[in-house]
Formats: structure tokens, sequence, C-alpha cells
């Protein structure tokens, strides 16, 4: 009997843990050669861009935390950015603000990138590494707990500034957090980056050349990882990033040893700025640009004084109307360059709110980084483009 | 807040002559409409003049300026990543199409990045733009199934309808029964292979 060969379709997802939310992946394989992939996403829309459009500028803050979940004060400093510009605000935020801001985008990378690398290590079968990585990442949350009383969605920035002053202790625990860090960096690297069945699982899979990644729209971690040192931090600097001292690591591989590489040094950088933009922030100051027409004034004159109350009033009802006009501002989020589109009439609802999604553009990349590759691999390459469906989908 | 630089702008107006762009007044970056008849000369040549090197599409996305008319602005964010990418100056540019309700099409910019080929999908899929040539236009957010484009000003916020969101695989009852069957053999014939295989070894 002549024997015959066809191709066979896999359902990967929605509902498998090393999609990094529900993300499904169509394969076609040839014995366990991949031959094409067509991701398919969505199962996580929401809506958010639409539901923005219908709500008042100070309350979209919380709604675009919940899309990127793992690095929620990212989004909510570039949606803060983009309207700051556009109320023509962005020079009368107080410089401590800006290094508070500097200071929990720099905490948030860390615990973005610490679950990336618990879940990323689990993927290939690390599961111990998960348990380190997730203790150091419960302290993070306790910090944005400390900040805000709320621990995954703070919303602590705000239109104009931060929602109300730092509280008292939490610079000697970012301190002793951050301080802790660079030796707890070391211990994960311990357990993978010399681990022969860790270089033998990442090491030449996944390869992306420069130009097609470029090509594709990837950018932080992914580009960085093909050895093109592309950070919205250095390159168009934005909340003071240029007056900090920090390098940005490269990798020329491309392949998903190397963006491992990129990411660990990428940590070790953020303590970096952290420990600086702490020892910056004054002990007390201005926390908001103190224009009382987008900030309410402080609670203490709010409970006292008629026209603070009336302000305080205004805000929370009608909200504060934005000059006509688009603006886009983009920031180094954990995940590549994040920004928000954002669209006035000059009312006080904008037209149009849109995130430029990193996750969204990884997952177009999946194909090309796994045809032609072993489906066991792909697991491998899913988690090292670092997506979070809650991005992709929003 | 420095003044923002749109002189590069005569490059593109050099190489491709028939265009109009119109530059708009904006406050973060140079940003400008072009007619969409030229729109692919105008990107190609962003993407490839030596001076110019916008290689990078950071996103793709539209407007909806319901009732004004033109109704829709397609954005294209660009940049230039500058001496990171070996080129020159880091810059920053916005392109943008305007296009009327009842023409609603403009030609697909995927060829030159390819980064934008989900993002048409999604601006086809929310907002029910048509981008001529692009390989493979369908929804890319929502369920096949949907009806509207949400994104739209006059698409309801809420509506309550039964809806289909699980989108079968495409296959027919007549392909699954193969696909199994095949399958099945296939770990029978593995099966005997090991016992074989066994069976030599004792």
């Amino acid at each position: 009997m002549a024997t015959r060969t066809e191709t066979l379709t896999v359902n990967m997802g929605p509902q498998h843990p090393s999609t990094h939310g529900v993300l499904r992946v169509v394969l076609e394989l040839d014995g366990e050669t991949v031959v094409s992939a067509d991701p398919s996403i969505g199962f996580l829309h929401t809506g958010i861009e639409k539901t923005a459009e219908q709500k008042k500028w100070q309350q979209i803050v919380p709604l675009v935390e919940r899309m990127d979940y793992l690095g929620p004060q990212s989004n909510s400093l570039g949606f803060c950015l983009s309207a700051e510009r556009l109320l023509g605000i962005e020079d009368a935020i107080p410089e401590r603000v800006q290094y508070i801001r500097v200071l929990i985008a720099e905490l948030q990378r860390l615990s973005s990138h610490l679950v990336w690398f618990a879940t990323h290590a689990m993927d290939i079968g690390a599961v111990s590494v998960m348990m380190w990585a997730f203790r150091e990442r419960e302290q993070l949350l306790n910090i944005n707990e400390m900040v805000a009383g709320f621990r995954m969605f703070p919303s602590y920035f705000r239109i104009g500034g931060l929602r109300e002053d730092l509280p008292r202790g939490y610079k000697e625990v970012v301190k002793a957090f951050l301080e802790k860090m660079p030796g707890k960096i070391d211990e994960y690297e311990s357990m993978l980056t010399k681990n022969q069945i860790w270089i033998k699982r990442t090491k030449e899979i996944g390869y992306l050349t420069k130009e097609q990644t470029l090509a594709l729209g990837l950018a932080g971690p992914m580009l960085r990882a093909v050895g093109v040192p592309y950070d919205v931090r250095k390159t168009f600097p934005y909340s003071k990033y240029e007056t900090f001292e920090f390098d940005v690591p490269t990798r020329t591989e491309g392949d998903v040893f190397a963006r491992y590489q990129v990411r660990m040094d990428e940590m070790r950088q953020s303590v970096r700025i952290g420990l600086q933009a702490l020892e910056r922030i004054s002990p007390s100051g201005a926390y908001d640009c103190g224009d009382y027409r987008i900030v309410p004034p402080p609670k203490d004159r709010v409970y006292t004084e008629m026209e603070a109350l009336i302000q305080h009033f205004l805000i929370y009802s009608q909200g504060f109307n934005v000059p006509k006009g688009d603006a886009y501002v983009p920031i180094e989020g954990p995940r590549g360059e994040q920004g928000f589109y954002l669209v006035s009439d000059g009312t006080n609802r904008p037209v149009r709110v849109k995130s430029r999604p990193p996750s969204f553009y990884a997952i177009q990349a999946l194909a090309p980084m796994v045809v032609n590759g072993l489906i066991a691999d792909v697991v491998a390459v899913i988690g090292s483009t670092d997506i979070v469906l809650g991005d992709a989908d929003r | 807040m420095s003044e923002i630089d749109f002189s590069f702008l005569d490059l593109v107006r050099q190489a491709v002559p028939g265009a109009t762009i119109d530059t708009g007044d904006s406050r973060d970056m140079a940003s400008a409409f072009v007619d969409r008849e030229h729109l692919v000369d105008v990107c190609r040549t962003l993407r490839d003049h030596a001076d110019l090197q916008f290689a990078f599409l950071a996103d793709l996305t539209a407007v909806d300026r319901l009732p004004s008319s033109p109704r829709f602005e397609v954005v294209y964010q660009l940049a230039c990543l500058g001496p990171a990418f070996g080129t020159g100056v880091a810059r920053r540019f916005r392109l943008k199409v305007r296009l009327m309700n009842d023409d609603a099409r403009l030609p697909t910019v995927s060829g030159i990045w390819p980064a934008a080929d989900w993002a048409e999908r999604e601006v086809f899929d929310l907002f029910g733009i048509d981008f001529t040539g692009h390989p493979d236009l369908r929804r890319v957010l929502l369920p096949d199934d949907w009806e509207g484009h949400p994104l739209r000003k006059d698409h309801p916020v809420q509506i309550r309808k039964d809806t289909s969101s699980w989108s079968p695989m495409q296959l027919t009852e007549a392909e699954f029964t193969a696909n199994m069957k095949a399958a099945r053999e296939h770990a029978a014939r593995a099966a005997r292979a090991i016992v074989g295989q066994r069976g030599q070894g004792d």
C-alpha cells in the first residue's frame, strides 16, 4: 500500500496556558514542522476605545490601565502625556512629578518583565523560576498598594500630575527593594543563562532579521535583540529621561535567547534609573501642575474653602475641555513603543482614543518566526515576544 | 516647546510632483494631509528617500469625524529612528488621508510596511474602510459574523442581541472524519514501529 502524506491542522489555544491570555493559533503541521501559522485574536476585545469616547478625559485613565494589564502604569503614562500635550501643559508639570513618574514607570517595567520571565521560563519547563520571579513581583504589587491602595491598576497618574503625594515610608521601601534586586537578577540568571537545556530550547529559534523586525513594526526588546539600539527614552525623550544615566542593552542574534538576554539587562538598567530617580525626588513638594481647571485642589482646601469645593465639584461632574487637535506622544513601555493617539474636538470628551499596541504587532510577526520551525518551539517563540492579549485586543 | 520642522516635506513634494500635501496645525510632530491617489507614491518616497527613511510605521488608525465631511481620516504614524538605525536625524511624522463617507476606500500600504497588514485589517474591522489591494482583508478583532463597524460614530454603544462569537474551524464533516482517521492510523503505525523495535532488541 502506498504511503499517503498530508499536513495536519492543529488548533493551539485559545485556552492554552502558554498563550499568555487567550490567543488561538491555527498551525498547519508537516510531521513536527510548522508549515503555516495563522494567529487569531480578539477573544479579549472589550471595546475600551469605544467606551473611552463616551467618557470624560479624566475618567479614561482607569480604562486604559486595563488594556495592557501587566504594564498598567505605562499605559496611563502614555495617555496622560498625550493629553497634557493637547492641553499644552507639558511644561507646567513639576520636575518632582516627572521623577516620580519615571520611578513608577521603571518599577512597572520590572514588574512586567518579571511576569514575562516567570511565564516564559515556565512554558519551557523551568517551573521553579516562576516561583522566584513571582516572589519579587509580589513585593512590587505591595509597593503599588502603598501608593494607591490598589495592587494591579493603581490609576495613580492623572492628567496634570499625580493623584496624591507619595505615602510616608514609600521611598525607604522602594530603596530597599531596588538595592536587593540586582542580586535577585543574578540569582535568576544563575538558573538559566548557562543552563544547557535553556540554551538548547532558546538559541537559534524564532529568528528575525533586522529589516524584518523593523518592517513588522516591532520595537522595544524585540528590535534591540537584533542590534538596533532604538529606545524611545533615548531617541524621543519624555518625562526628563534625557537627564538620567542608563544604557540601552542590545544583542545581535535576533533569536529567543537574545530577547531573553536583552530583557534581563533591561531589568538591571531599570534598577539603575529607579535609584537615580529616588535620589532626586524631594521629600515634599508639588505633586501636580497646580492648574485647578484640570487637577482638583488638595482635599484640605476642598473641605475648608468654597472656591476649592466648587472647583472640585466641576472637575468631577463636567470635567474639563481639551483644545481641538490631535497628539501622539510615544513612550517606552515594557513591550516596546507604546503611546496614545488622542483626537479632541474641543469638548470634555475625546473623539478618538487609540492605543499603539506593541502586542498586536508582535502577534502579527508570529507567523514569520515559527514557520519552518518545530512545533515544540512555537511555545518558546510566543513567550519570547512577551505578548499581553489585553493589549492586543483592547 | 521647540518649533515643528516641516521642511523635509519639500523633499516629498519634489519626488512626487503631482501630490497635494497640506500641512495642518499640529502640537506634537509634523503632520500633513495627502490625497489618496498619490498615497502609495508618497509613502514609498517617505520610506526610501535617502534623507527621509521613515522605515518604522508605528501605528495606523482611523478617525470618524461624523457629522463633518469628509467623514473619515486614516492616520499613519511614522518614525525615522535616526542614528539608532544608522540614518540621519530621528524624526516623527503623521500622515493623514481624508475619505468621503460614500467612498471610504484607499490603497493599501502593506506592500511598503508589512506592519500595516493587520493594522489595516483592524481599521476595516472597526470602521468599515476598504483597503484596495490588501492581500487578506478580513476582520481581526471581532468575530466574522459580526454586523456593523463599532468605532463608527453612528454605531450604537449598547446593543443587546444574540451573538455567535464562536467561529468554527472551516472543516466539513467529511474532512473532519478523514483528519481524525489519518491521525489514528498514524498513531497505530507509530505504535507498531515501537513494538517492532522492541521485538528486535529482545
